[in-house]
């Protein structure tokens, strides 16, 4: 019930700010967003994304977005609908909307598509996200060094490779510095609800970790970490507001860089479909300040941040340990390849915890 | 110990909302309106809750804002369902679709503001008391109030006069027209306490859940509340549970997860859903047969003049 009353109302509210695009000969860039552009997290670095492309190229082009659009069917007709509004590139930006994202790509041959954090492509649908298990393995080494008691506390949204290699990678860094360091792992199975992430973080605290990481959208966790005097790392965003004592750093989402880059392409005519995986050396991401911590600790992650942009650091170096204790093959030469990171589908050794589904 | 405290804490706070706005949403249904818009009541309740308390600095002005702001839009749907007589359900929903574009709308000044949140009771000696002094005696007022409230609820609706006149109006609105008593005034009546509970219920979020607005927090906690009404068959004693119960869940399956009980995590998520279901179906079946809904529920009535 409650879905489709939602899909309704995204029906609705979509109508209404598509009609608002007015009609041009610029080109027409359209955006689906998944949250509001309030969140706070995720959408809202898509969204100033946008109104960086805006800055850039607002003369020569016209955004459309629509939030709140959900993942599923309906964001098929949310796209068509976008489409149909005279949008000649559109960038749909969850991973959800992927098998939405290729139907009406098919649909529309002369209409390109880019979609953010999958892996299926067309000729005229390109793909592009980031490597943010880098920035985790940083999180990872400052997380074991301030960890009090050891136990370090994580909220995932759903058990998708994205989080999975999040998780690893801050095991396998905490493990360089700890090496019985703990993680308790709460899945909240959302990507947005304030209420619960909240309740998600307090459940971490009280069973003893002290250092909070999600992988959810909202500042709720960063609030109640602070409000319980506890650490966290923010997430997408820059969320320091709720945690000025609190914040340890954050992944910052920097997709500005990437649209501009896009959209030239497609005013010059040169855009093809593209497979887009952005590390901290291609500026798609960036880490927020390191914030209440010690210098050491600081330098610590300055110096990972700086090994992993020249490459010198890759947190998924073979051998990597899978959670019986065997070795993971390693298909991409000293490190783990691409594609059994984007696949992710194993804890690698020192987590006591079942992955779901497994 | 100090766990099985924290536990309760969370679980008290995670049920508060859903208790407010289902108490509400009772009485609305008791006279006979089915109003599908408390999500859209709540999440502007949320907005306008947070406005009032960042912009005063006062919890209590910012949940009066939040209990009008549901007010009101109680009585936009009021005036379509019992004034124009428009179906119901279909005014509920689009009540719902106004309340969500709404709050965006309202709340897009102070999204990433922050106020602190509600004040927790301290009574020093009481609530140090362990295991016990917090949950009873350090909850923040919003919880007192929830619990005086469906009490209250009770007490009118099954000890007074009033109450039954209420309840008539949702059984047989034509049998209580007949009698005599003004059944849209009644119901209008009973719609708006429905609203003022549901905006209550959404400004508790931003006041003490979690101390900041964002579009959407209320992440369908009002359709929760909507299903707790039916499956607690209308009673407010079974709604109690409901309510304690999806909260207790809800809370204990994140700790599951937390310890590594091995259970999927996407189960776990439906297990709050599942239970209340199952408990509250057998409590109805094993006292009662047959349907205990209003008999007048969801249908319109347009008084002979």
């Amino acid at each position: 019930m409650r879905k489709s009353l939602l899909a309704l109302a995204a029906g609705l509210l979509l109508a209404g700010s598509v009609s608002a695009a007015s009609a041009a000969d610029k080109l027409k860039v359209g955006f689906i967003y998944l949250g509001p552009i309030g969140d706070l997290g995720w959408t809202y670095q898509h969204e100033l994304a946008r109104q960086a492309l805006v800055k850039e190229l607002g003369d020569k082009i016209e955004t459309t977005y629509l939030e709140n659009v959900p993942e599923g069917p309906d964001a098929e007709r949310a796209i068509e609908q976008l489409v149909r509004a005279g949008n000649k590139l559109i960038f749909t930006t969850s991973f959800g909307y992927m098998d939405p994202t290729l139907k009406v790509a098919k649909k529309y041959p002369n209409v390109h598509f880019e979609h953010a954090t999958g892996y299926k492509r067309d000729k005229n649908m390109s793909t592009y996200s980031s490597k943010w298990y880098q920035g985790r393995y940083i999180q990872g080494l400052i997380a074991a060094k301030m960890s009090k008691s050891g136990v370090l506390g994580y909220i995932g949204s759903f058990p998708i490779p994205e989080v999975v290699s999040g998780i690893n990678a801050t095991m396998i860094a905490a493990q360089t510095i700890n090496p019985n360091i703990k993680v308790k792992i709460i899945w909240a199975n959302t990507w947005f609800d304030p209420g619960k992430e909240a309740d998600a973080a307090k459940a971490l605290i009280d069973q003893g970790a002290d250092v909070i990481m999600q992988h959810t959208d909202s500042p709720a966790a960063m609030q109640i970490a602070s409000e319980r005097g506890k650490l966290a790392f923010g997430q997408d965003s820059e969320m320091i507001k709720f945690g000025p004592k609190t914040q340890l750093t954050s992944i910052l989402d920097t997709w500005g860089p990437y649209y501009i880059e896009r959209v030239k392409a497609e005013l010059d005519g040169t855009w093809k479909s593209e497979d887009s995986w952005g590390g901290l050396d291609s500026h798609m991401f960036a880490m927020a300040p390191y914030t209440n911590m010690p210098d050491d600790v600081k330098k610590i992650a300055e110096d990972a941040q700086a090994a992993i942009t020249a490459g010198k650091l890759h947190p998924f170096k073979c051998p990597v340990i899978g959670q019986d204790g065997k070795e993971i093959e390693c298909k991409g030469g000293a490190n783990l390849a691409d594609g059994q990171i984007l696949g992710m589908n194993f804890y690698v050794k020192g987590i006591d915890d079942k992955l779901p589904g497994k | 110990m100090e766990l099985v405290e924290a536990i309760i804490l969370s679980v008290l706070a995670a049920s508060t909302p859903l208790l407010i706005a289902a108490t509400g949403e009772l009485v609305t249904e008791r006279a006979g309106v089915l109003n599908l818009g408390v999500e859209g009541m709540m999440i502007v309740g949320a907005a306008c809750g947070f406005g009032g308390a960042w912009l005063t600095g006062s919890i209590l002005i910012g949940a009066l804002f939040g209990i009008i702001a549901g007010t009101l839009m109680s009585l936009v749907f009021a005036l379509m369902a019992l004034g124009l007589a428009v179906n119901q359900v279909a005014t509920g929903l689009a009540l719902t679709i106004l309340g969500v574009g709404l709050s965006g709308l309202i709340g897009a000044g102070f999204v990433g503001e922050r106020i602190t949140p509600a004040a927790h009771l301290n009574i020093p000696g009481l609530t140090d008391i362990p295991l016990v002094g917090r949950v009873l005696f350090g909850e923040d007022a919003f919880v007192y109030f929830s619990i005086a409230l469906i009490i209250g609820v009770w007490w009118f609706l099954y000890r007074t006069r009033a109450g039954l006149i209420l309840r008539a109006c949702g059984d047989n609105h034509v049998s209580a027209h007949a009698l005599g008593y003004p059944v849209l005034r009644i119901r209008t009546l009973a719609v708006m306490f429905g609203g003022a509970c549901a905006g209550l219920a959404g400004a508790y979020l931003p006041l003490a859940y979690t101390p900041f607005f964002i579009p959407g927090m209320t992440a369908g906690r009002g359709w929760i509340a909507l299903a707790l009404v039916v499956f607690a068959s209308w009673r407010p004693g079974r709604l109690v549970i409901g309510a304690y119960l999806f909260g207790a869940v809800t809370i204990l399956q994140l700790h599951a997860q937390g310890w590594g009980v091995g259970i999927p995590s996407q189960f776990m998520s439906a297990l709050p859903y599942l239970a209340t279901v199952i408990v509250l179906v057998l409590l109805s079946r094993a006292r009662t047969g047959g349907s205990t809904a209003p008999a007048a529920l969801g249908t319109v009535f347009v008084p002979d003049r």
